[in-house]
């Protein structure tokens, strides 16, 4: 893995948040940027999440801690390219052990810079998608490049579906069911659909590599969290904190989705559950983890 | 669409833009960005016209898409309407081949107390007694947190509808959630 921090790229849904680029940590469920004098913000959904977990993550392993590039952006897509655009400068400038892509306004035409920024650098650094990004990684025909992609099982039948330019226009996208993920996976990767690695979210979370199914993690089994907003973001940032901690690829996603699911289950969650019930659960999670490896 | 809707639609003799999109009868708009388009939509609804959101032809895909398919002998009069309302379309094209239509089936998920409605990649689970929504799952574009934000914690019948904000597809997609959770609980509630 290349040196230098991980940066997490998003957006936050605040009109007037300022562009920003920097170190940031957790407290009290609000994320605090340490290099300006701007509002903390809620962690409850969102690239806010992520932020979260990951930073929670890398504190309970010792590690040195993400940093965030993000800006408030309700949709239109205004802070979105403002964050592609500083990306775009600072990707010569500096280096980056990984990126996590997250909730931003899918724009081919960006996309394609960053990528091409990406694709410069004598060393590239992994590269994880989620959420809007994912989308436009996988339209812009160049998904085959990126390292992981975290879809849920709808998501995937959208990467496996050639013509869909979004999953609201995805055959089949409400249909289907676990049993078909190794079909879909395989269909996604054949098409240059998928990343190398897919970590695929649903009842049975799927580790997925080149399109071949290698393990699924079913337990414990908690349908109810399907329903949470932010579990999806949770899982996301665990897997990133544990990639930026040093961990290989397939460790760092069953390890992220076993822990996720052990802290659901932690929060005796019901459909009202909030993302914040569960995310506190993780640091104890990890440090158990750390000691048994001990 | 409401009543006075509908019947402003069928004095103006418009077939609905459900059937076949292989039709040189009809045109689709472009607009700037997808919030202008279910500004569009909203407008056109309201006045009675029956218009539809498909996605665009693969060459003019830019990354979130949508465009508004309307029946050509009435695009003129459409682009006046939106002109009075400040909305341009960037262009109009005759739809000349299948434009891929949006996700039509729904998912219903029963957790007893709750419930939860899955449109495309779109979730908003709500508790059966009070009508409150309890949490929005699921969507990529960044217009879906702030959504979340608004409707977690409201119910369903003071709920301001996602579709007044919304400028993506993800919102898109929360709306058709919205509108048939509201639908299912104002069932239940006979």
């Amino acid at each position: 893995m290349a040196q230098g921090s991980w940066l997490i790229v998003g957006t936050v849904p605040d009109a007037h948040f300022p562009l920003y680029y920097g170190s940031y940590h957790l407290e009290d469920e609000r994320i605090y940027f340490d290099d300006a004098d701007l509002q903390p913000i809620s962690v409850q959904r969102g690239t806010a999440a992520l932020l979260a977990a990951a930073w929670l993550t890398l504190q309970a392993l010792g590690k040195a801690t993400p940093k965030a590039l993000v800006c408030g952006d309700l949709g239109q897509g205004e802070g979105s390219a403002k964050v592609y655009d500083l990306l775009v400068q600072r990707l010569p400038e500096e280096t980056f052990s990984g990126l996590t892509f997250h909730y931003l306004y899918p724009d081919v035409d960006w996309h394609n810079r960053i990528f091409m920024g990406l694709e410069s650098l004598a060393r590239r650094p992994l590269l994880v998608c989620d959420a809007g990004f994912m989308y436009v990684a996988k339209m812009s025909g160049y998904a085959q490049s990126y390292d992981l992609f975290t879809p849920d099982l709808g998501e995937l039948t959208f990467l496996a579906d050639a013509k869909a330019p979004h999953p609201f226009y995805t055959r089949g996208f409400v249909q289907a069911e676990d049993h078909d993920v190794a079909e879909l996976a395989a269909r996604a990767f054949e098409q240059g659909n998928a990343a190398a690695w897919l970590l695929v979210k649903g009842h049975e979370d799927c580790l997925v590599h080149q399109g071949k199914v290698l393990e699924t993690i079913a337990e414990p089994n908690l349908p109810v969290l399907e329903a949470i907003g932010g579990t999806g973001d949770l899982l996301t940032g665990v897997v990133t904190g544990l990639l930026a901690a040093g961990w290989p690829m397939q460790r760092a996603c069953l390890w992220g989705a076993r822990l996720c699911r052990k802290a659901g289950e932690l929060a005796s969650p019901t459909p009202a559950s909030q993302i914040t019930d569960i995310l506190p659960k993780i640091p104890a999670l990890l440090t158990e983890l750390a000691v048994a490896k001990a | 669409m409401g009543f006075l809707a509908k019947l402003l639609a069928g004095l103006r003799g418009q077939r609905s833009a459900e059937s076949s999109t292989q039709r040189t009868d009809q045109s689709f708009l472009t607009f700037q960005h997808t919030g202008e388009v279910i500004r569009a939509e909203n407008l056109l609804a309201e006045a009675g016209y029956a218009v539809r959101v498909l996605a665009p032809p693969a060459w003019l895909r830019t990354g979130c898409d949508m465009v508004l398919v309307c029946d050509a002998v009435h695009e003129p009069a459409i682009r006046s309407h939106l002109a009075k309302e400040g909305l341009e379309p960037e262009g109009v094209y005759p739809v000349a081949s299948g434009l891929l239509a949006p996700v039509s089936l729904l998912r219903f998920v029963d957790y007893g107390a709750w419930f939860m409605v899955q449109a495309a990649n779109m979730k908003i689970t709500v508790e059966r007694q009070s009508g409150r929504i309890v949490n929005v799952s699921g969507g990529g574009c960044p217009d879906v947190p702030y959504l979340a934000a608004k409707l977690v914690g409201a119910r369903l019948s003071e709920a301001q509808e996602p579709r007044f904000s919304a400028q993506t597809l993800c919102a898109y997609a929360l709306q058709k959630a919205f509108m048939e959770a509201k639908r299912l609980w104002l069932k239940d509630r006979g």
